[in-house]
């Protein structure tokens, strides 16, 4: 799997925020094999250097960075903060997020296909945070977004895949570009399903981040993921309505 | 003069957003830059501020 043309090893992204600690954080990353960190760009106060402390944490992680613009409410916010963390974290690979709604953090539709085609022209690889619309995606990938990212329910509320008839269509009307179900997750067996139903990739944060063994729950999103994929490259059979014997009905002992 | 850093009004001495910086403490540390809005690269902080002039210096933090 690629992004942008970058070989990806593994199908688990994880976020880098509310774990308990430091160790706590490096830990459920060895645990989950992820190679994607999601991070984010914050206002430092002059001789803090909580900056320098967190870059040196996840370079030690030893994975790829995507920074985000969570918290971004309109295009010249969402695009200042792009350019911010492109400099600070030396990637043009930017999440973007323009949130429209404040109680579901939704996406700004609009905004977002603007923000979208600004950074691509100014170069940057944009992962949409967007929804499961398929006219948004359509504008997104022609605003030249090469991964889409939709959400599978709101921002840390872990209710799973709320819309599976909009993922599915979305997933079937675009089936070359990589697509990351991002957001809303909060058990693995959810993960396994958005992997099954053929997406490529899963971003979390919160699941992991407030189990009450991050660790654990790093490992178990992981083997998910795993199922989830080998599954769907399996070419899984078809459910049916009606009951269908699996041992053979030929040669049954005649007893009545 | 009075600027705003990151939302607060500070009395800072005039000069540039790289001498500001550098009387504000932030000297060597990894941050980057926006003047009212617009980004700053590391490479233009020679740029003069004026009183008013709305300063952003955010720095790597926790994301999802």
């Amino acid at each position: 799997m690629q992004f942008y043309g970058t070989e990806i090893a593994s199908r688990l992204m994880l976020g880098t925020a509310q774990y308990p600690s430091p160790s706590v954080l490096a830990e459920a990353f060895r645990r989950s094999g992820a190679g994607i960190a999601t991070v984010s760009v914050r206002r430092e106060a002059g001789g803090e250097r909580a900056g320098a402390a967190f870059w040196d944490l996840v370079r030690e992680l030893g994975v790829a960075l995507l920074p985000n613009t969570a918290g971004c409410h309109s295009v010249r916010e969402a695009v200042t903060t792009a350019q911010m963390a492109r400099e600070l974290f030396d990637t043009p690979w930017i999440k973007l997020e323009v949130i429209g709604h404040a109680d579901t953090l939704q996406p700004d539709p609009f905004a977002l296909v603007q923000a979208a085609r600004i950074l691509v022209e100014e170069g940057f690889k944009v992962f949409p945070y967007t929804t499961e619309d398929v006219v948004l995606a359509d504008r997104l990938l022609s605003a030249g977004c090469e991964v889409l990212m939709p959400w599978g329910a709101p921002i840390g509320t872990g209710l799973g895949l709320t819309n599976i008839y909009g993922l599915r269509t979305l997933r079937a009307q675009f089936p070359d570009v990589p697509m990351v179900v991002d957001a809303g997750l909060g058990l693995p067996s959810q993960a396994a399903m958005a992997m099954e139903m053929g997406f490529d990739a899963v971003l979390l944060n919160t699941a992991v981040a407030k189990a009450g063994d991050p660790a654990a729950m790093a490992e178990g999103f992981a083997r998910a993921v795993e199922a989830g994929r080998l599954a769907h490259e399996a070419d899984p059979m078809e459910p049916r309505d009606m009951a269908a014997p699996s041992t053979p009905v030929i040669g049954k002992a005649f007893l009545t | 003069m009075k600027i705003m850093i990151n939302g607060t009004e500070t009395e800072v001495r005039e000069g540039t957003l790289a001498t500001i910086l550098e009387e504000l403490g932030y000297g060597d540390a990894k941050v980057a830059t926006a003047v009212n809005e617009a980004f700053v690269p590391a490479s233009a902080r020679d740029v003069a501020l004026s009183p008013g002039d709305r300063v952003e210096i955010v720095a790597p933090r926790q994301g999802g």
